[in-house]
């Protein structure tokens, strides 16, 4: 879909769901697969209009995923100019200025959407949390397409997303007692294997720090 | 994690509410009509199934975190091991994905490739397909063996194409690993040739006989509406109706070039999911007839492509194929180092299982295993 296709689409949502918040993401890559941003307070109903509006139709949402964007630090270096105290007094002179900040923490969840009907698509939603850990709900589509079921579930299961209004999320491929997120970029393995102490320095070093008591004691050998 | 946890609890009754009982049983994970690890919890009233709720993750090893710590090239190999009976397909969704996402151009020697392997691919997994179904319904064996003795003819194809049966791990990002042995062609065009001759027995085989009928017609209804909104694709879409083929909607590769139809289903049960695998392996043929004929000379793969320190532009790029088993797409997000920030598989096994309970309730037992078999999911796949 273009830029100015998506741009209409974006009026059409905003004029037949009043006060839907939804912005363009554009995506710089060959693909130009471009994406629609929406509020979680007006998902369902934009949801609702896409699968419904008679030029649209968009029957059939086929993947549904997740993606962990925790902070980070970006910086970036720009040129500008400045005036600089110089011998004879002040110049404008180049100076490098690096400018520092943090990206907010969130997750995501991308819908791609396509009509079976016309056989137009994709179009791409994506929803995000107000942060990683307590904010973590967004809305279910559960009840506007039947393949949200169990690929909303896979999401919960491995990034940790709750979906408002799904009748059965449960944990999918994680069995249930597993308490942590495997997909998020800060997981961490749990230390819970036993490790054979094959030659590799790395499998040494953990092995160490596995089983501290077992380390053989000097000259006891 | 408690070792106890993972054990399907045994039979056990349910009271009822009108003070008769329930039984639940847990089939799987190693029953063999789930092709492979895969478990459902199934209540029971009488013969007759009042719930189903299908378990996952026996085979998980988290295929798209692995994937997020190697490089681009480096998750084609562990592509083969999705779905491991249609490889090739794989490898080329895959590619797709990869190409959409960094503007690379396939030659047309390439391409026709691609469409070769891939048909033939979906020939031989649809001929499984039908035998393993028959071997649910219990024609144990012979239909089985008659299917995999075709199979054997195309994997020996592959082995001599890739060196390998079923992990292939043959396309590259802009083309495949390398080119069609001298040869090749005119093996694979006898292949090819002599199929329709054992689509002939095997139809007359099965397609007429009267327990077959009796067992898959009106069992597993799917309605086009629910199979629609429940994202289901591949043959057990068109089992019901929907005419949407991913080879004739989005064309990818270069398949506007080849005429062919798409068999639709009026039913949408097992009968008609079945009818489907045989039907589109002739349209398979068809396809593979003309590409054989037309495959031009020229290069095998894009030479600009690069295969060390490969690092595409950032952005995001969803590709998707017609898989034998239906859609499957692969969605990317780069940011500019050499691994992918996102790897996503989109898998037809699972999202085909979003509605088993719905085709099972109110059928016999019996029917749960031929429903399950006429879906056709690799549990490779579906657990990932």
């Amino acid at each position: 879909m273009t830029l100015e296709a998506l741009a209409d689409l974006k009026i059409e949502i905003e004029k037949n769901v009043p006060g839907a918040v939804v912005e363009i993401i554009t995506n710089p890559s060959v693909s130009a697969q471009h994406s629609l941003l929406i509020d979680n307070a007006h998902g369902l109903a934009v949801a609702m209009f896409l699968r419904d509006a008679p030029e649209l139709k968009l029957d059939y949402c086929s993947n549904v995923t997740g993606i962990d964007w925790p902070a980070r630090e970006m910086s970036e270096k720009t040129k500008v100019k400045k005036m600089v105290e110089g011998p004879d007094g002040p110049v404008e002179k180049d100076v490098d200025e690096v400018r520092k900040w943090t990206t907010p923490a969130y997750l995501e969840v991308v819908y791609h959407l396509y009509s079976m009907t016309l056989g137009t698509g994709p179009v791409i939603l994506r929803l995000r949390t107000g942060d990683r850990g307590e904010n973590v709900q967004v809305p279910s589509f559960f009840s506007v397409w039947r393949s949200c079921d169990l690929q909303e579930r896979e999401v919960y299961d491995l990034y940790g997303m709750i979906f408002e209004g799904h009748p059965d999320l449960r944990r999918l491929l994680m069995w249930d007692e597993f308490t942590d997120w495997p997909m998020r970029r800060d997981y961490v393995d749990p230390d819970d294997y036993e490790y054979e102490p094959t030659a590799h320095d790395d499998v040494l070093k953990r092995a160490k720090v596995h089983y501290p008591a077992a380390a053989p004691t000097e000259g006891n050998a | 994690m408690s070792a106890t946890a993972m054990l399907p609890p045994a039979a056990m009754l349910l009271d009822s509410e009108e003070g008769s009982q329930y039984l639940e049983i847990s089939m799987g994970p190693h029953h063999p009509s789930t092709h492979g690890v895969f478990r459902m919890n199934v209540v029971l009233d009488g013969e007759t199934v009042i719930k189903l709720k299908p378990v996952f993750g026996y085979l998980h090893r988290n295929h798209e975190k692995i994937a997020e710590n190697e490089t681009y090239l480096g998750s084609m190999p562990y592509t083969d091991r999705l779905d491991y009976f249609c490889s090739l397909t794989n490898n080329w969704g895959y590619a797709l994905a990869v190409e959409k996402l960094a503007g690379i151009e396939v030659p047309e020697r390439a391409e026709y490739i691609r469409v070769i392997t891939a048909e033939l691919t979906r020939l031989q997994n649809h001929a499984s397909l039908v035998g393993f179904l028959m071997q649910d319904m219990g024609a144990s064996g012979t239909p089985l063996m008659y299917a995999f003795r075709e199979r054997e003819k195309i994997l020996d194809l592959f082995e001599a194409l890739t060196g390998a049966r079923m992990m292939c791990n043959y396309m590259r990002f802009g083309g495949c690993r390398c080119d069609l042995p001298a040869g090749w062609l005119d093996w694979a065009k006898k292949v090819v040739a002599s199929f329709p001759k054992f689509l002939d027995e095997f139809e007359t085989l099965l397609v007429g006989n009267e327990i077959i009928m009796a067992r898959t017609q009106g069992v597993g209804v799917l309605s086009r509406e629910l199979a629609i909104s429940a994202g289901i694709t591949g043959p057990m879409l068109r089992a019901s109706g929907v005419n949407y083929d991913l080879r004739k909607v989005d064309k990818y590769g270069i398949y506007d070039r080849f005429s062919f139809r798409v068999p639709l289903g009026d039913h949408g049960d097992v009968y008609d999911r079945y009818m489907m695998r045989l039907l589109e392996m002739r349209e398979s043929l068809k396809i593979l007839d003309q590409a054989m004929k037309d495959i031009p000379e020229g290069p095998f793969t894009d030479p600009k492509t690069k295969v060390r320190n490969f690092r595409p532009k950032p952005g995001e790029a969803y590709g998707r194929i017609e898989a034998p088993k239906g859609e499957l797409g692969y969605y990317l997000i780069s940011d500019g180092s050499p691994n992918p920030y996102r790897y996503r598989v989109r898998p037809p096994s699972l999202i085909n299982l979003t509605v088993l309970e719905d085709m099972c309730l109110g059928k016999n037992v019996a029917d749960v295993v031929v429903t399950l078999g006429s879906i056709d999911i690799v549990l490779g796949e579906v657990d990932r």
